[in-house]
């Protein structure tokens, strides 16, 4: 009747879904479930990006939505203007982009961060108001919710959650125990 | 399986919410340390975003720890929670000791969820780590064990 997993596991497991930067078979993947407004989320950005530069290519990094909109009320949409932006072929720019300008990620701010991408602004600014992206951002939150997540950021270290710290050194220290 | 000890507790200055109220559909009871600490708020904040997926299954959450209601009031209209809190105030901590989950050495609840089903039974209790945030994903499970489990609402 209280029986639960000792140790949460992503489900689904990375696909070709996903956005991830680094070699598919790196032995190493780190997935965060990570929200553009959360100020959390932004203090792992440079850390995660450390973390890159300094494992290169043992490790696969992969950034799933995951906007807890109640508290953050732009996060939904920003989440959606990364996806808008990968439909042109630029998720990464605009996820490195949002989280450095997270102070400021109001509809008109995204659109023009695109425009400085070099994106078709105006295209997505139209699938922010369609919502074209909305489902894909739902799948990724459920995805979240159903692997354990339980707040952000939360990180997977191939496949499994990791409760621990985050700082750069702990970080690694957990990565390199993997690799 | 095991009785839900009912209870009435403020919900709000001056207004009170029984278990018995909640008969006819799942009820999630969600016991927490105290309203503003930083672990409780990303727990909350996390139930009040996943609430339309507890509705799919027509399940009711309720928060529940010994704040006043006074507290839970500004709390939760400073996290927009869409759910109540209930004050396990007085006699403090009556409920949770009832439910098993008071810690007497910190004066709190502790960190549990338990899923009851419509007829107010037990159905799945969690007890947490502390400062360890359980997640919504063992509700869930919950939730649909009792539905594919036979529970089912008259038409």
């Amino acid at each position: 009747m209280s029986r639960r997993d000792d140790r949460a596991q992503l489900t689904p497991p990375v696909g070709p879904h996903d956005h991830a930067a680094g070699p598919a078979n790196a032995p190493l993947t780190l997935v965060e479930y990570g929200d553009y407004q959360c100020p959390h989320c932004g203090r792992a950005y440079p850390i995660v990006k450390e973390v890159q530069r300094t494992l290169g290519s043992q490790l696969r990094f992969v950034f799933r939505n995951f906007p807890l909109t109640r508290i953050h009320p732009e996060a939904e949409h920003a989440a959606e203007a990364a996806e808008a932006a990968d439909a042109q072929g630029a998720f990464w720019p605009m996820h490195d982009r949002l989280f450095e300008r997270q102070f400021a990620l109001d509809d008109d701010h995204l659109v023009e961060y695109a425009a400085e991408l070099g994106l078709d602004a105006d295209r997505l600014r139209g699938e922010l108001d369609a919502g074209t992206h909305a489902a894909r951002v739902r799948d990724d939150f459920m995805s979240g919710v159903k692997s354990g997540v339980n707040g952000t950021p939360t990180f997977f270290i191939n496949g499994v959650r990791y409760d621990g710290a985050w700082d750069r050194e702990s970080l690694l220290e957990a990565l390199q125990v993997h690799a | 399986m095991k009785r839900a000890p009912d209870f009435r507790l403020p919900s709000a200055p001056g207004k009170y919410l029984s278990l018995e109220e909640l008969r006819g559909r799942p009820v999630i009871l969600v016991f927490y340390p105290a309203d503003w600490s930083p672990v409780c708020g990303d727990q909350l904040a996390l139930y009040n975003e996943v609430l339309p997926e507890f509705e799919k299954y027509g399940a009711q959450l309720v928060g529940i720890s010994v704040d006043g209601a006074w507290c839970h009031a500004a709390y939760a209209d400073s996290r927009k929670l869409r759910f109540p809190l209930l004050a396990d105030f007085e006699p403090k901590g009556a409920v949770a000791r009832a439910y098993g989950v008071y810690d007497a050495r910190g004066g709190t609840t502790e960190r549990a969820l338990f899923v009851l089903d419509g007829d107010g039974n037990i159905r799945w209790r969690y007890v947490s780590d502390p400062r360890v945030n359980p997640g919504a994903d063992g509700i869930l499970k919950a939730l649909e064990e009792l539905q594919s489990g036979g529970v089912h609402e008259p038409a």
